[in-house]
C-alpha cells in the first residue's frame, strides 16, 4: 500500500516530477545553487521558429499591438510639459481560450502530445486553466485543473468560479480545494495517480511559449512605429510573464528595451490565511506571488524554475488594487476594450510611469484578458463589498489598505505607483540562498551563477553577502 | 433548494467534497486560522452508487473517469458566479475622465 501521507507524498516530489515533465532536471545541475540555465531552457524548449509554428496552428498568438490613442491624449493632459509617453497594449484577450496563457500552455500541451502522455494536469486558479484545457481539448487529451478556490465556509472567490466554469466548458476536470500551499500534494498525488503530464507553468517549455509575446511586441513595433519600445509594462506573479517576454524581445533584438514589473499592493494580507482569503480583490499579479518568485524562483512546482524574474526586470513597480478597476473601466469607456481586471495590473502602472517619461517615449503593455462573470470590477467589487470591504473614491497611494478598502482615484492625477528597491529583493533572494544552502562561501561557480541569476556584478553579490549574518 | 431528502439515480452529475488533508495532518507554517481548518478538496462526477441523497458518502466517475469518493453536497449546481452590481463610485470616477477630455478623442 502506498504511503500517501503528506511527508510521504513530498518526500516522492522528485521522482514523481521527472516521471510527469519528461525533463532531466539532474543534468542541468552543476553543484549546489549554480546550475545551467541557458542549457536547460535550450534543451528542453524548441527554437522559437518551432514555437511560432505551433502556436499557428492552434490559433494562439499573433494578436494586434494596439495604440490606446484616447487614454494617450489624457496622459497628454495630465502629464508635466514634454512628459506623457504612448501607451500601446498587445490584446493578448484574443487568443483561442482569451489571454496570454494560451502561448505558455500550447506548447506544454504540445510536449505531452509529443511524449505521448494521456491528459496533461495543471495546478492553477489563473487563465492558465483554461488555456491548458483549451489546448487539451484541441490536442484530444484530457486536461485536470486544480485550483485553489474556497474559503473554510465553502466560500469561492468569483473569478477563480469563473475559471472553474470556462475549464469545465473546455471540458477539464476541476479540483477545487480550500485554501492552504498544500494543494501542491494534492497535485503531486494527482501526477502519480493518473500518470498524466504535469503541465506546469515553470517548465522551460512554458517560457519558450511566452518567448513569441516578446518577439512580436518587437516585430510590431517596428513596423507600427518604426523602432523597439522604451519600456514594456508587464503583470508580474510567478514570473513567467515577464521571463518570457523579455526573452522574446532580447531574441528579436530589443536589447535596450526596459521591463518593467507591475504587480498589485497586497501588503498585509497572508496568502495562506483561510481569514484573508477572500479579502483580497485580485487572485492574481499581485506582492503575494511577485516577490516570494522572484527572491526564490525554485519555489515552484519543478526542480528549476525556467520563470526568473531578477534576470530581466529593470524595474519593479507596485499599484493599488483601486487603480487597476479604475483603469480597466477606462480602457472599456475610453478605448471600448473590455478587458481584466487582473491583466490590467501592467496597464495601471504604465499610465502612472507614462506621465513622468517624455513624450517622444512609448510604453507598451504586454497583455490583456477576457472578462466575464465573475471577473469584472463590478462582479469583483460587489464580492468586495459583501466581505465587509470598502469602496470609495480618493487617493489610492495614501489610503489604500488591502483588506480594509479599495480606493478607486478620484482623479487620474492621482494615478502612481510605488517604487520596489530590487535591491532589496537581491538582498532576499541571497538571505534566502544563504538560508537554503547554510553557507555564505559560494564558490566562483556560485558566484557567476547568482551573478546572472540576480542580474548584478560578482562584486556587488560579495558585497551583499557580507551584510547577511549566517 | 435541493430537498436533502430526494434521491437521484445513479449518473446524475453530482459535486461531491472530501478532506483531504485533516487539520492536525497539515503542513507547519501555516496561519493559525487556516491550521484549525481541513484541506477540503470538491469534484464534480457521475453518481456511481444506484441512488444516493445530498450528504451521503458516495463515489463518482470524472469527466476524466477517475474514480473519486466524498460526500455529496449539491447536485448538478449552478454556475452562481455573476456580473454583480454596477459601481456608482467607478461609474462617476470614468464619467469625470469626460471633463477632463473636452471631448478631444481620435477621430
Amino acid at each position: 500500500m502506498i504511503d500517501n501521507s503528506y511527508e510521504a507524498v513530498m518526500s516522492r516530489k522528485n521522482e514523481i516530477m521527472k516521471k510527469s515533465v519528461g525533463v532531466d532536471y539532474q543534468k542541468y545541475e552543476i553543484h549546489g545553487i549554480a546550475f545551467d540555465y541557458e542549457k536547460m531552457l535550450s534543451d528542453s524548449g524548441y527554437p522559437i521558429e518551432k514555437i511560432r509554428q505551433i502556436q499557428l496552428e492552434t490559433g494562439v498568438g499573433n494578436t494586434q499591438l494596439v495604440e490606446l490613442k484616447n487614454i494617450n491624449r489624457l496622459i497628454k493632459k495630465i502629464s508635466p510639459k514634454g512628459k506623457g509617453a504612448r501607451i500601446y497594449v498587445k490584446d493578448e484577450a484574443t487568443n483561442p481560450s482569451g489571454s496570454f496563457k494560451d502561448r505558455r500552455a500550447s506548447v506544454s500541451v504540445y510536449r505531452a502530445k509529443e511524449l505521448g502522455f494521456k491528459g496533461v494536469i495543471a495546478a492553477t486558479s489563473g487563465n492558465y486553466g483554461a488555456a491548458v484545457a483549451s489546448q487539451a481539448a484541441k490536442k484530444g487529451l484530457k486536461s485536470i485543473i486544480v485550483q485553489e478556490c474556497y474559503d473554510s465556509r465553502g466560500v469561492g472567490q468569483p473569478e477563480i468560479l469563473e475559471k472553474q466554469r470556462a475549464c469545465e466548458a473546455y471540458g477539464a476536470e476541476v479540483l477545487q480545494l480550500s485554501v492552504g500551499p498544500e494543494l501542491f500534494y494534492y497535485f503531486l498525488r494527482l501526477l502519480e495517480d493518473t500518470g498524466y503530464f504535469n503541465a506546469s507553468l515553470y517548465t522551460p517549455f512554458g517560457i519558450a511559449g511566452v518567448e513569441t509575446l516578446g518577439y512580436e511586441i518587437a516585430e510590431q513595433s517596428i513596423r507600427q512605429f518604426g523602432r523597439y519600445p522604451d519600456a514594456v509594462a508587464i503583470t508580474h506573479a510567478g514570473g513567467g510573464n515577464l521571463t518570457g517576454t523579455a526573452r522574446g524581445l532580447k531574441k528579436a533584438g530589443a536589447k535596450d528595451t526596459k521591463i518593467i514589473g507591475v504587480s498589485v499592493d497586497l501588503k498585509g494580507l497572508h496568502m495562506a490565511s483561510d481569514r484573508d482569503f477572500n479579502k483580497k480583490s485580485f487572485t492574481t499579479g499581485h506582492t503575494g506571488f511577485g516577490v516570494p518568485f522572484a527572491v526564490f524562483p525554485d519555489r515552484a512546482d519543478v526542480p528549476r524554475n525556467a520563470a526568473r524574474s531578477l534576470r530581466y526586470m529593470d524595474r519593479y513597480i507596485l499599484v493599488t488594487q483601486g487603480e487597476v478597476f479604475y483603469v480597466t473601466e477606462m480602457l472599456a469607456n475610453m478605448e471600448g476594450l473590455l478587458r481584466g481586471p487582473a491583466g490590467n495590473t501592467s496597464l495601471a502602472g504604465a499610465i502612472a510611469l507614462a506621465t513622468e517619461m517624455n513624450e517622444d517615449q512609448i510604453i507598451v503593455v504586454n497583455e490583456t484578458e477576457y472578462t466575464g462573470a465573475g471577473k469584472l470590477p463590478s462582479a469583483q467589487l460587489t464580492f468586495a463589498r459583501h466581505n465587509g470591504i470598502e469602496i470609495r473614491t480618493g487617493d489610492p497611494l495614501k489610503e489604500d489598505i488591502p483588506g480594509k478598502n479599495i480606493v478607486i482615484p478620484s482623479s487620474p492625477g492621482l494615478m502612481g505607483f510605488t517604487e520596489y528597491p530590487l535591491q532589496s529583493i537581491r538582498k532576499s533572494y541571497l538571505k534566502q540562498a544563504v538560508n537554503k544552502y547554510g553557507t555564505k562561501d559560494f564558490s566562483d561557480i556560485e558566484l557567476e551563477f547568482i551573478s546572472e541569476d540576480i542580474n548584478i556584478g560578482v562584486e556587488k553579490v560579495k558585497e551583499y553577502l557580507k551584510e547577511i549574518a549566517l | 433548494m435541493q430537498n436533502e431528502k430526494q434521491f437521484f439515480p445513479k449518473g446524475s452529475l453530482v459535486q461531491i467534497c472530501f478532506t483531504g488533508l485533516r487539520p492536525e495532518e497539515r503542513t507547519a507554517n501555516l496561519p493559525e486560522d487556516t491550521r484549525k481548518v481541513p484541506l477540503e478538496i470538491r469534484v464534480k462526477g457521475f453518481l456511481k452508487d444506484e441512488s444516493a441523497c445530498i450528504g451521503q458518502e458516495v463515489s463518482v466517475e470524472t469527466v476524466t473517469g477517475r474514480e473519486v469518493k466524498g460526500k455529496m453536497i449539491a447536485v448538478n449546481p449552478k454556475y452562481e458566479h455573476n456580473f454583480g452590481e454596477p459601481v456608482p463610485e467607478l461609474i462617476l470616477a470614468v464619467n469625470k475622465l469626460q471633463e477632463i477630455m473636452k471631448g478631444d478623442f481620435d477621430d
